[in-house]
């Protein structure tokens, strides 16, 4: 029953993303994203899995699921309904002292039942002035643990503006999604290292501010 | 068949035929000089022929479809171009509601306005309230940072996107003795010669072209095609009369003061985009670029050929 209504729910949540954002996809060289990948992006508003899912193409779509954070998807039916049922996200508990299970082992899961993630990781929404905050370290973990996965940078610009914090009703305003060069672990490289190093990959993606 | 469907139907006619002209040439171009999609002038143009097939199917669905059909395709041109101008501006979080009100109240309101026909508020909605009201529900936030700025943007987004571009659809509501039901030539009028004089001035320039108007504005426009192109242009509005309540005369001033503000609004346009850093205004159009830019100089050329053809077509 849930799955007969989850399904029309996705398609009116992607009419109602494209009408409001103009949503427009740039690739990497023109190419399009591997089946296993990891999509990692810059997080600012609750809407932003929904750009990344909306711009891959329907093969892709339906293989890939968010990773997001039980706390918040969890609170309410509506967004447990939305969260699980239509969006199929990987919820992990990000309250260390009382989760029961690894949120790298249940990302694992996921990936080995074929699976590509969208991950932020960032950890939580970005409500700060710099462009993005120090990235956690799962992203490290599932980078060393999969190294068939390609890892690849996201940015989407301008969601933020369109529904700022505490705001409910959107501004339409055309964003972008934007996908970067896909990279691996290197030999040797250690956490901090790495975690920089994508870091800088996914800020690179970061459009210019016009002149002021 | 009315007289008026007979028009249509000509121009319907003359236009597929000029697009299906458009069409073969770039099909040949590219076959010739471009087999394996390498030159991106022609694919850009192919891009481009393509779109305007599309553009011309929509507006005559939307003439076929009436009244309505012409208010909801303008009304949506207004959303996306305003859409397009609010993603380049300043605005801030204490904006929000100001910016709320411009595209869910202000924008279906105009529009309203011209369905119920009240000129007398449809042309003092957007300058008189909504100029008022925008500053109003942004100082109430307290944000006075480029506060002025702000609302400047804010209204002239308002002013372009949707107080001018509904100007072509209000022609539809003007009152003119001996030309009853015949109203959405004039659209098919404007439309027409502008879209052609945009057309005109870039074959023109390609050719020609030599002494740049703005290098620093738009590197593509010159005087050689400035001329060119609104003197066709022009020529081609006078050899359009039998749609429009003018004199053959009358026709080419009328089409020559519109495309003259349409090069213009090109201009202005271009001016906005070279301040804020970007090339085109969005990306809802293959080979165009955004809806402004393919709108601009109908914007600009919209209220000052309506108000005309009201004032002195159009009594009482």
């Amino acid at each position: 029953m849930k799955s007969l209504i989850a399904k029309p729910v996705a398609v009116i949540v992607l009419l109602f993303a494209r009408a409001i954002t103009a949503v427009r996809p740039f690739w990497h060289e023109g190419r399009l994203p591997r089946r296993r990948s990891i999509f990692f992006a810059n997080h600012s508003s609750h809407g932003d899995f929904i750009l990344i899912w909306a711009v891959l193409p329907p093969r892709l779509r339906r293989r890939v699921r968010p990773v997001a954070g039980a706390d918040y998807w969890l609170k309410s039916k509506l967004r447990s309904f939305i969260g699980r049922d239509v969006f199929n996200a990987v919820l992990i508990d990000r309250n260390r002292d009382a989760r029961t299970m690894d949120p790298v082992e249940s990302m694992g899961e996921a990936m080995k039942e074929g699976s590509s993630l969208i991950l932020f990781p960032e950890g939580t929404r970005n409500q700060s002035d710099a462009s993005l905050q120090p990235f956690k370290s799962g992203l490290f973990h599932l980078a060393a643990l999969h190294p068939d996965f390609e890892l690849v940078p996201v940015w989407i610009a301008n969601l933020n503006r369109v529904m700022p914090k505490g705001e409910f009703v959107p501004i339409p305003l055309i964003c972008t999604v934007t996908f970067g060069e896909p990279m691996h672990l290197a030999d040797g490289e250690d956490k901090d290292m790495f975690l920089e190093r994508a870091r800088e990959a996914l800020l690179a993606l970061a459009p210019k501010k016009a002149a002021e | 068949m009315s007289s008026t469907q007979f028009d249509m139907m000509v121009l319907v006619l003359g236009v597929c035929g000029i697009l299906l002209t458009a069409s073969f040439v770039g099909q040949i171009l590219e076959r010739r000089l471009s087999p394996d999609g390498s030159n991106p002038a022609i694919e850009n143009l192919n891009a481009r022929i393509n779109a305007w097939w599309v553009m011309a199917i929509l507006i005559a669905i939307a003439f076929v479809a009436g009244r309505i059909g012409v208010l909801l395709l303008f009304g949506f041109c207004s959303f996306a171009a305003l859409r397009e101008f609010v993603t380049l501006t300043n605005t801030r979080r204490a904006d929000h509601w100001a910016l709320a009100t411009a595209f869910f109240v202000v924008l279906p309101l105009q529009y309203v306005l011209l369905w119920i026909e009240d000129y007398e508020i449809f042309s003092v909605f957007i300058p008189v309230y909504a100029f008022l009201l925008m500053p109003i529900i942004s100082a109430v936030r307290g944000d006075t940072q480029h506060f002025l700025v702000r609302i400047a943007e804010v209204q002239w987004a308002l002013m372009i996107c949707v107080f001018c571009a509904s100007h072509v659809p209000a022609l539809l509501t003007l009152h003119i003795p001996g030309y009853e039901g015949r109203n959405v030539l004039l659209i098919a009028f404007l439309v027409i010669v502008v879209q052609l004089s945009d057309v005109l001035q870039y074959i023109w320039g390609k050719m020609i072209g030599r002494t740049k108007i703005a290098p620093r504005l738009s590197p593509s426009k010159t005087v050689e095609g400035f001329v060119g192109g609104i003197a066709c242009a022009s020529l081609v509005g006078a050899g359009l009369w039998w749609i429009t309540p003018f004199s053959p005369l009358q026709a080419g001033a009328m089409a020559f003061l519109i495309t003259l503000m349409g090069f213009f609004g090109g201009l202005v346009m271009s001016a906005i985009k070279r301040d804020r850093g970007v090339k085109d205004w969005g990306h809802l159009i293959d080979g165009h670029g955004g809806l402004i830019d393919r709108l601009d100089s109908v914007v600009f050329s919209a209220p000052i050929f309506f108000h005309l053809t009201r004032y002195f077509w159009s009594p009482g």
